[in-house]
């Protein structure tokens, strides 16, 4: 018998099989369903449909719901939405649900799961987004899917899944100052292409992995969706562990993959002389190192998302933000509340990350939550009402993602999107990183 | 059950086609679910693909002309939303072929039966234009265009047939007695 790679030794578990194939069918028990405001009414309409108008769900402690994509818009369909969120909530007893305009709310879906301590290690997280993945950071396996197989899972707390093929990626070497998490998910992407991962669960690892932050890590997890990836997954370091158990009381145990695992494709990188890199539009693998951009003036830089919206992210602009002020409007958008709180209170040098930026020019949304990522409505904070050049640390830059169809999106790191907001232009940060 | 064949114009586009295109975030508040949400996604479906391509969809009546979809590589990219192989299903897309599929959009169409995805091992994209009429034999795994006067055989859909007839995830739960 072969070995497997950690997400079929999840997958095994929750299956309740001593060993799984990919390529396997098989039914999974879930531990987490998560539900958010876009997926709510279709999810609710068609479990009324197959499980009659009062069948109660299957686990109400098992379900998490999050308003988070049109969470702060005038839209009157976009609000019944979380409206008809509330209403099931309430109707079947749902606690864990992060209601806007409450002491519960939180923000980006992917953000407030591990805030909450439901992304614990070995366990099987479902959600209606295809960035869920992001949990994968703590050694979750954690997919996205749509509203059939939500709806599916609330009444009977079964998937039925095929267990994917891996692919092994290894960071190796030291990390320099000025390279981030996004930079090396984009560098996979560019490598694997957008379709490159599909029907596989990514597993990072090397000693780069092992030593970055709970938050870079799911940077990291996050965009493995952009690859076509079922999940991005890893083995838990000390970092992740510790982030999970400051959130929670629930047991967990660490699943490592099988020495003898077998997996379709290995990609090893040494990233100790990798450049920044930033992907053009309208492709996340339309990749280039930063050294090649050519000359491009860019209108705005937008910092959020579940990728770009966590403190890492705007520490690390504020790092370089210190006493300057922006050239090209600069919006930010935090993930969620606890994140904005934590802006406010923690310092460089005896100023506040909020005030940083403040000072430096950025406009600061108060209100968590996907924003213009997206696209949203057109009241949505950030969004590209016309045609303009975007640096953003987002996750996609598809043709009109961010609104309108001409905006064109470059993605890159923060340290780059916070150089390139005082230049106006898409700038390196590797030299300007020495400075600070 | 088994699944019909059917014959109609096919809508064609090239590589990576993702769920954006398919249907812009700003419509993903829709329920699709509902009768006036489906209804309003055939008429938004395939809104956010660029100029260059021909009307997909009537204004009016949110439906199309077209019965059959001819894709690249990744049809379906990017997003979870179900809205968007239900926006095409909604428009009268019974069918889309594909080099290959974006995970998540391959599965929401097997699991809601909205639409078949078929994938074929050849860029057929790059040698048909939109409105050339195709024949699809489900019982032969064939694909026929009269106007190339060319068969093409598509891939087994695998353990998904069993779904696919079904019409769906929860007729094929009931029909093998899991709920």
């Amino acid at each position: 018998m072969t070995g497997e790679s950690l997400a079929q030794k999840i997958i095994a578990m929750a299956s309740g099989k001593e060993h799984v194939e990919p390529g396997e069918l098989v039914w999974v028990k879930v531990n987490t369903l998560m539900i958010h405001d876009i997926a709510i009414a279709g999810v609710v309409e068609i479990f009324k449909k197959e499980f009659g108008d009062n069948a109660k769900i299957w686990d109400r402690n098992k379900v998490v719901l999050i308003p988070d994509h049109f969470a702060y818009t005038k839209d009157d369909m976009a609000n019944n939405n979380i409206r008809i969120m509330r209403e099931f909530a309430h109707h079947q007893g749902v606690e864990h649900f992060y209601d806007l305009s409450t002491k519960m709310a939180r923000g980006v879906c992917h953000i407030a799961l591990p805030e909450c301590g439901y992304t614990r290690p070995g366990e099987i997280l479902v959600g209606t987004d295809s960035h869920t993945t992001m949990a994968g950071a703590f050694g979750t396996f954690a997919i996205g899917v749509g509203n059939t197989d939500a709806a599916y899972i609330l009444g009977t707390g079964e998937i039925l899944l095929k267990v994917p093929q891996s692919i092994k990626v290894i960071f190796e070497g030291v990390l320099p100052s000025y390279l981030q998490a996004k930079d090396l998910i984009l560098k996979v992407i560019g490598d694997l292409t957008v379709g490159g991962g599909a029907y596989c669960s990514i597993e990072f690892s090397g000693p780069v992995i092992e030593n970055l932050s709970a938050e870079e890590r799911m940077t990291i997890c996050n965009m493995a969706a952009e690859c076509g990836a079922k999940s991005g997954i890893m083995v838990p370091n000390k970092a992740a562990i510790n982030y999970v158990k400051n959130r929670t009381n629930i047991n967990f145990g660490v699943i490592l993959p099988d020495t003898n695992a077998v997996y379709i494709k290995t990609l090893v990188y040494d990233v100790t002389e990798m450049e920044p890199v930033v992907a053009l539009p309208h492709s996340p693998d339309n990749l280039v190192s930063i050294s090649e951009v050519p000359d491009i003036k860019i209108d705005r830089v937008y910092l959020g998302s579940c990728t770009g919206g966590k403190f890492d992210d705007f520490m690390a602009v504020a790092n370089i933000l210190k006493g300057k002020k922006v050239l090209v409007e600069t919006y930010a958008v935090p993930a969620t509340r606890e994140i904005i709180e934590k802006l406010i209170n923690e310092k460089i040098d005896g100023e506040s990350i909020f005030g940083i930026l403040s000072n430096a020019g950025v406009f600061i949304s108060l209100e968590p939550c996907c924003a213009a990522c997206f696209g949203g409505t057109d009241d949505t904070f950030g969004r590209a009402n016309k045609a303009m050049n975007i640096l953003s640390t987002t996750n996609r830059n598809f043709l009109g993602r961010m609104g309108h169809k001409e905006a064109k999106i470059f993605l890159a790191s923060p340290y780059t999107a916070a150089v390139s907001a005082l230049t106006g232009h898409i700038t390196s940060p590797t030299t300007f990183m020495d400075k600070i | 059950m088994k699944v019909c064949d059917l014959a109609g114009p096919t809508f064609v586009v090239k590589n990576n086609i993702d769920t954006d295109q398919i249907l812009p975030g700003k419509y993903i508040k829709i329920n699709p679910a509902s009768y006036e949400g489906y209804k309003e996604l055939g008429l938004v479906a395939m809104s956010g693909l660029p100029d260059c391509y021909p009307p997909f969809a009537s204004n009016k009546s949110g439906k199309t002309i077209y019965k059959i979809i001819i894709a690249g590589n990744n049809f379906g990219c990017g997003s979870s939303r179900e809205q968007a192989p239900i926006a095409l299903g909604a428009a009268g897309i019974k069918v889309v072929i594909a080099e290959s599929f974006a995970r998540i959009f391959y599965r929401n169409c097997i699991t809601s039966g909205e639409l078949i995805p078929l994938e074929i091992k050849e860029c057929l994209w790059q040698k048909v234009e939109t409105g050339l009429d195709a024949q699809i034999k489900f019982d032969k795994k064939k694909i026929i265009i009269p106007a190339l006067s060319r068969e093409i055989e598509f891939s087994s859909l695998g353990p998904m047939i069993e779904i696919v007839e079904a019409g769906g995830l929860f007729s094929y739960a009931k029909k093998i007695g899991r709920i």
